[in-house]
Formats: structure tokens, C-alpha cells, sequence
């Protein structure tokens, strides 16, 4: 090589200080979780699943920075910051019904093998099954007899960044009805055959009825679709509206809206009043991406990560009808899902 | 190293540097300069596409981003390389400085991985991905053509498979090291923010190493004298009728019409899944297996195409695509053809991205040698980018069997009509390198 002496020494100092950096950082980051970890005010647990599981409960996944951390969780709904149980299952995403529960699951590695776990009543695992794709959205019908599951992609096109979406309705017990993707789908009147379109965040009415999200990059829209398991249709019902939840009296549609802003970046989250039409936005002013859930007819929860931290997060309740003030539902929790008996 | 038995080199074309001046070394070793650009690439590659393997992670889970943000941040991936990409090769050609153009591309790179560190938002995290692709778009051309320079033209298919290679051990190494850096974590906790961290100092590492130790290499005027090819002529400007040459139209008109009927692997990949049920889990894993196979195979395929003629390899690498994509589509595959499928991919992409970068590199002037490589490296990849969404609207409207023959039978038609235009039957290795210093000097 050419290289001058002074260059040569240049280069050595610059990968010598980049190494020793990576590798200083790697130590003070190391050691600091593993500080944070072990001062992390546990949160306070019970092992009486069993007398959770017999009252109206919300099972979710734990975000607190223990031990307990992503584990399948279940708290009271009359104490939701109390004592919770926490399973053995390790999820990224949960739903749970009085029949039953579901635990989407990501085990990392070199090939991160995602999958989805079926729960039965106790929430003890009953069955498991691949998915393709990280795990994004999970929904269970009333009865519990249907599960939906919305996973991101990878390899669809070209550049290795390209995502879809994919977006599955299956039985309880492992029968796969199929990617809602081949349902015929009507928008604004016209079918949307984009070849980039995409579905997720599915909400079940009831056995057959279901709401979802479409959207096409080229056309630039999303839609709030209302589909027919049965007749393999979705029909949009308006747009600007993405991962919509059903109330538990079925009157309304809560979803998270960007408000014509084509840009993706903040969401808010809105109730459409499915006999009027009207559209009421929540009181909640930060941007919200979740599939939020209904505790009541009145409130809905919702997810939100912790500001300038990896992985913390809170649900929040906000009243459905745009008053009030949001506040801190369970701590250390995500992924909500209200049972009650 | 590499050692080829080869007789005289022909007369060197068109001004290329002395290798007194530039550190270029004899026939059978390979450059300095060449070698210092895969150490770039290499460690360039592990920066990126350590970040790449956990960013879907990164963005879902720990972010928060939901499907259409991802959209989005596809799009601007997309848009902003072929742009660049024509503009970095024009201008490394106009300056004649073609290192410190595509130095700038790696330290804009490097500049928005220290942007990851403090990104959080979607905007932020988009703006980290755009700049990233800017950089990656300009460095490419004058990178390539840096590496023709300091390449003896009867050696070029070899160096660019040597910087392939190397290229692609990062593109390996680098998911290696964030699954090792997460596994290392409790919880998975700051495991992300340290990979940035290790991206960063790659980056780093990489820009120094092209800042301070890969020759800047020019063709004017200094190194110019002495090449005996167009004395007198100093300074020669690049000309956009340069890249109207009737010899690189030829190979851009091949290359687009192979790259319009080229599917990306992740295509095969699920057409192999849907015939025989490859399990999606190991999705990455076939990813990898290419991958390893283009590493392998990137230098030996350049030799090959220094030794039988460029346009020859570049061509048989897409036969070695259509039978890819007969095993796929013929449901074929099992463990055996599922290797196969593998290699044969690998063997294409050592056969077929090196490769045509030596073609374009001598097909136009010196002066202009950055923007041809630019030139022909986007065509095709618009065209695969057109291929890639033709092929999806045939497979959801015809079906996957349909798509597959029809992308076949385009490939049949292709194959013969680029060997026709690349002249493969009659052209030897040594009318390839001489190519450019046949043509008038401007």
C-alpha cells in the first residue's frame, strides 16, 4: 500500500478510538441494564391466576423492565395497577376472550421464528404454529372462535426494506380461513386490485362480521372496510381510518386517524358513531399507534411508549366521547385485552 | 492472492493510471486500491446491514410504527437511489476527484447512522433512512469506476469480484454481530442503541479507510502522460454523448431487457415456499445461503469472465436464472433443489453484478467512466424494480405458475437477443477491454 506514515498512524488512532468506543459503550450499556433490571421496582405480582381469571380481568403483555418483561400478564379490572399474575408465555402481541386466549410470539436469533400460540381458558398454551412476519396486530372474535393476527413481511419485492403486510383470519384449533388479501374489496365504489395493497387490524362483530383496515400507497388512502367472512367481500366505509376496534354494544367503530395528513407520523384516535356517522376525536393529544380496546362502552385503552425509552411502555384510558383527560390505565403493560364475565 | 498465467497484457486504453504513481502493482496481484475499497465496502456493509436486520424490529416493536409508516419508509428507499445514483456518477466524472465524491456518499452514510442514535420519531427515523440512501446512491458509480482505474483491463472481472466478495462477507458478518449484540442484552434493552453504536464505529472505520488509505486515483492531467494513447490530450472533459455510445446503449438495451424479466430472489424464495412448503422462519436463511454462494463465487465467476469474455459470463449468469426459475415453478425443489435454487442465485449475482460494471466501465471513455457504470447499474435497476411489480400483478392476477412462465419464457427471448447485442459468439475477452480505447478520442 502507499500510504503515508502519518496517514497510516491517522487511520490506526481513528479504528483503535472506534473499536475502544463500540466496545466502552457496549460495557456502560450492558452493565446499565442489567442495574436497571435489578433496581427495577418489581412490580407487584401474585401467583393466584386462578382468582384473577374468575373475576373481570385484562390480560396483556408486561413492559416492565424485570424478569417480567413481554411476559403473558393478567391483571384485575378492578385494580388494574394491582397485584398481576405473570405466565410463562414470552409474547409480542396478546388477545384474550372469555373462551380463550391467543399469545403472538417472536423467538429472536439469527432467524427470528415468529408464531402464534392458541390459549385455552386458563391461558395455558394449547397449540402453536408458524406466521410469517413479525407480529403487528392480534383480535379474537366475542366467542372466541376466531382469531385474526396482522404480521409485517419481509422479501415481497426487491429492497430487502420492502413491506407488507399480511393479514389472517383462522379458526380456533388451527383451521386457517385465509389472508383477507383475497377477499373482493370494493373502495369509494371501485375495486382495489393495487398490487400494493394492504390489509390489517382486524376487529371481529361477530362470526362472520368483521372491520378492517385497507390502504393502497399508490392511491395514497387508507380505509375503514366492513367485510363478510362468509362472503369473502370487504366494503369500505370511509377513509382515513386505520386499526379499528369495535365497541362492546357494536354502536361504534373506535380507530386512529391521521386526518387526511398523507404523510404517516401522528395519529389520533376517533370514534365513528356507525348509525350517524359522526366522528368524535378523543381527548388524547400524542400520537397513538395501537389497535385500541374498549373497556367499557364508555373508554377506550390504548398502548403508549414511555418518551426516550427502549421498549417501556403504559396503557392509557381515554372517555370515548372526546371529554376528559387521558391517564395511566395498568403501568408497564401493552397490548390490553378487557374480559369480562 | 490470485495468480493468473496470461500472457502481455494489450496496450493499456484510454489513459489509465501508472501504477508507479498510484500504487497499482503488477499483473497477477491485485491493486491496492481495489482491496481498500472492498475494506470500505466491507465494513461499510457490516454498519448497514447490521442496522437493517433489526430495524423491522427496531420500528415495530420498540418504536411503535405501524404498517403504512413502513410503507412509506419503503417508498423513499425506492425514489431517491436512481436519482442520486446518475448524479454521483456524472459528477465523480466532471470533478475527476471520483474518491473524495464517493468519500462523501460513505460519510453521509456514516453521518445518518449517528443520526439512529438520537432518531425516535417516525420522521426522524425516515430522514435517517433517506440520507443513508443518498449517500449509498452517490458512492456507487465513482466507487466502481475507482475500481476499473486501478484495475489492468484484463484483469477487471477479477477485482470487481474481489470487491464483491468482500462487500458481501459484510453484508453477512454484519446481521451476525446485532443477533450476537441483542442475544447479549436481558430483555432485549439498549441491545438496539448499541448496535447503532457498532454501526456507527464501522462506518466509521470504513470512511477513514477510504479517506486515508485508497489512492485517489484521477485520469487528468498528471497520470495521463506517458499512456500512450492520446498524447497531446491532456484534459479530457466527460460528455453526455458519451453515454450515447452505440457499444454501452447495446449493453444498457441487454442489460434492461434481462433486468425487466428478472425477479428478485425474495420472489423465488416464496415460490419455493408455496411449492414446497419452506417453512417462512428460515426465509432469512435462504438469504443468507445466496449470499454465502455470491461470496464464494464472486471471484472465481470474474476470473471466468476475464478468461472467456465478460459479456459471456454476464449472459450465462441469466441462464443459471432461468433454471432457478424452472425449478421453482416446476415445483422442483425439495432439499436438493432448494440448494440449487441457492447456488445457481449466488452464481448468478457473482456472474452478473461485478460483471457488468467491468462491461459498462469499458465501454465509455475515461472521462466518462463513473457515469456510465452509474448509467448502466440504474437501468437496471428500474427494471427490476418495473420486473418486480410486473411480476406481482401477473402472480395475483394469473397465479404463480402463469407469472413464473411467463417471466421465463420473456427470459428465453432475452437471453438470445442480449447475446446478439453483446456480440457473445464472436467477441474474445481482449476486444472487451480494448473496446474503449478503440473508439475516437473525443
Amino acid at each position: 500500500m502507499t500510504i503515508t506514515r502519518p496517514k497510516l498512524i491517522a487511520l490506526i488512532v481513528i479504528c483503535v478510538l472506534a473499536v475502544a468506543g463500540a466496545a466502552a459503550y457496549f460495557g456502560y450499556a450492558r452493565s446499565s441494564a442489567e442495574e436497571q433490571i435489578s433496581s427495577a421496582p418489581a412490580v407487584a405480582q401474585t401467583s393466584d391466576l386462578a382468582a384473577l381469571l374468575a373475576q373481570d380481568h385484562v390480560v396483556f403483555r408486561s413492559a416492565a423492565l424485570d424478569d417480567t418483561y413481554s411476559k403473558l400478564s393478567v391483571v384485575s379490572l378492578a385494580d388494574p395497577g394491582g397485584q398481576r399474575a405473570v405466565l410463562d408465555a414470552t409474547c409480542e402481541r396478546v388477545y384474550a376472550t372469555q373462551a380463550g386466549g391467543v399469545c403472538l410470539t417472536a423467538d429472536r436469533g439469527i432467524v427470528t421464528a415468529y408464531g402464534i400460540t392458541e390459549l385455552d381458558a386458563n391461558l395455558s398454551p394449547t397449540a402453536s404454529t408458524q406466521l410469517a412476519g413479525s407480529p403487528s396486530r392480534a383480535r379474537m372474535s366475542p366467542d372466541g372462535s376466531l382469531i385474526s393476527t396482522t404480521t409485517f413481511v419481509t422479501g415481497h419485492a426487491y429492497s430487502d426494506t420492502s413491506f407488507s403486510t399480511d393479514t389472517v383470519i383462522r379458526r380456533t384449533g388451527g383451521d386457517v380461513i385465509g389472508s383477507i388479501e383475497g377477499f373482493d374489496t370494493t373502495v369509494d365504489g371501485h375495486p382495489l386490485t393495487e398490487v400494493d395493497r394492504n390489509f390489517w387490524g382486524v376487529t371481529f362483530v361477530d362470526d362472520d362480521t368483521f372491520y378492517a383496515t385497507a390502504a393502497s400507497n399508490t392511491i395514497g388512502k387508507t380505509w375503514l372496510v366492513k367485510g363478510s367472512i362468509s362472503g369473502r367481500t370487504m366494503t369500505s366505509v370511509r377513509t382515513d381510518a386505520e386499526c379499528p376496534s369495535i365497541a362492546p354494544d357494536g354502536t361504534r367503530v373506535a380507530y386512529k386517524t391521521r386526518h387526511g395528513n398523507p404523510a404517516p407520523g401522528h395519529w389520533n384516535i376517533a370514534v365513528l358513531d356507525l348509525a350517524t356517522g359522526r366522528e368524535t376525536v378523543l381527548a388524547e393529544t400524542r400520537s397513538v399507534d395501537d389497535q385500541v380496546e374498549w373497556l367499557d362502552d364508555s373508554t377506550v385503552l390504548y398502548a403508549l411508549a414511555r418518551d426516550g425509552s427502549e421498549g417501556q411502555s403504559d396503557v392509557w384510558r381515554v372517555p370515548a366521547d372526546g371529554s376528559g383527560t387521558p391517564a395511566v390505565f395498568i403501568p408497564n403493560a401493552t397490548s390490553p385485552a378487557v374480559v369480562r364475565h | 492472492m490470485y495468480i493468473t498465467v496470461r500472457g502481455t497484457p494489450k496496450g493499456e486504453p484510454n489513459g489509465s493510471v501508472r501504477e508507479n504513481e498510484t500504487g497499482r502493482s503488477g499483473k497477477a496481484r491485485i491493486a491496492p486500491a481495489v482491496i481498500g475499497l472492498g475494506v470500505v465496502s466491507l465494513l461499510t456493509d457490516i454498519s448497514s446491514e447490521s442496522v437493517a436486520a433489526i430495524l423491522p424490529l427496531y420500528i415495530t416493536v420498540v418504536v411503535g410504527l405501524g404498517p403504512l409508516a413502513f410503507g412509506f419508509i419503503d417508498g423513499i428507499y425506492q425514489g431517491i437511489s436512481a436519482v442520486v445514483r446518475m448524479a454521483g456518477g456524472r459528477w465523480a466524472d466532471r470533478s475527476d476527484r471520483p474518491k473524495w465524491v464517493a468519500f462523501a456518499g460513505y460519510a453521509i452514510s456514516a453521518v445518518s447512522r449517528f443520526g439512529l442514535l438520537i432518531a425516535t420519531g417516525f420522521w426522524a427515523i425516515t430522514s435517517v433512512v433517506a440520507i443513508d440512501r443518498v449517500g449509498k446512491g452517490l458512492r456507487t458509480g465513482p466507487r466502481d469506476a475507482l475500481i476499473a482505474t486501478a484495475s489492468e483491463p484484463e484483469h477487471l472481472g477479477r477485482n470487481f469480484g474481489v470487491h464483491r466478495a468482500m462487500d458481501t462477507a459484510g453484508a453477512l458478518i454484519g446481521p451476525l454481530m446485532a443477533f450476537a449484540i441483542l442475544a447479549m442484552f436481558p430483555v432485549g434493552l439498549s441491545g438496539y442503541q448499541t448496535i447503532f453504536v457498532f454501526s456507527c464505529a464501522f462506518a466509521v472505520m470504513g470512511v477513514a479507510v477510504l479517506g486515508l488509505a485508497v489512492p485517489d486515483l484521477r485520469r487528468n492531467p498528471k497520470s495521463n502522460n506517458g499512456s500512450g494513447d492520446q498524447p497531446g490530450k491532456a484534459v479530457v472533459q466527460p460528455r453526455w454523448s458519451d453515454l450515447a455510445r452505440p457499444a454501452l446503449r447495446r449493453l444498457m438495451i441487454a442489460a434492461g431487457a434481462l433486468s425487466l424479466v428478472t425477479i428478485g430472489d425474495g420472489f423465488i424464495y416464496l415460490a419455493l415456499q408455496d411449492g414446497d412448503g419452506v417453512p417462512p422462519a428460515y426465509f432469512p436463511l435462504l438469504f443468507v445461503g445466496t449470499n454465502f454462494a455470491y461470496l464464494v463465487l464472486a471471484i472465481p465467476m470474474g476470473k471466468l469472465a476475464d478468461r472467456i469474455g465478460r459479456a459471456r459470463v454476464f449472459v450465462a449468469g441469466y441462464v443459471l436464472l432461468l433454471g432457478c426459475y424452472a425449478i421453482a415453478g416446476l415445483h422442483l425443489a425439495g432439499l436438493v433443489g432448494l440448494i440449487a435454487v441457492l447456488l445457481m442465485l449466488g452464481a448468478f449475482y457473482a456472474a452478473t453484478d461485478g460483471v457488468l460494471a467491468a462491461l459498462a466501465s469499458r465501454l465509455v471513455p475515461e472521462a466518462s467512466r463513473a457515469s456510465g457504470i452509474s448509467a448502466a447499474q440504474t437501468v437496471v435497476a428500474l427494471a427490476r424494480f418495473g420486473a418486480s411489480i410486473g411480476f406481482g400483478l401477473l402472480w395475483q392476477f394469473a397465479g404463480l405458475s402463469t407469472a413464473l412462465l411467463v417471466m421465463s419464457l420473456g427470459l428465453v427471448a432475452a437471453i438470445p437477443l442480449a447475446g446478439w447485442l453483446l456480440h457473445v459468439r464472436t467477441t474474445r475477452p481482449q476486444d472487451e477491454t480494448a473496446d474503449a480505447g478503440q473508439v475516437p478520442a473525443p
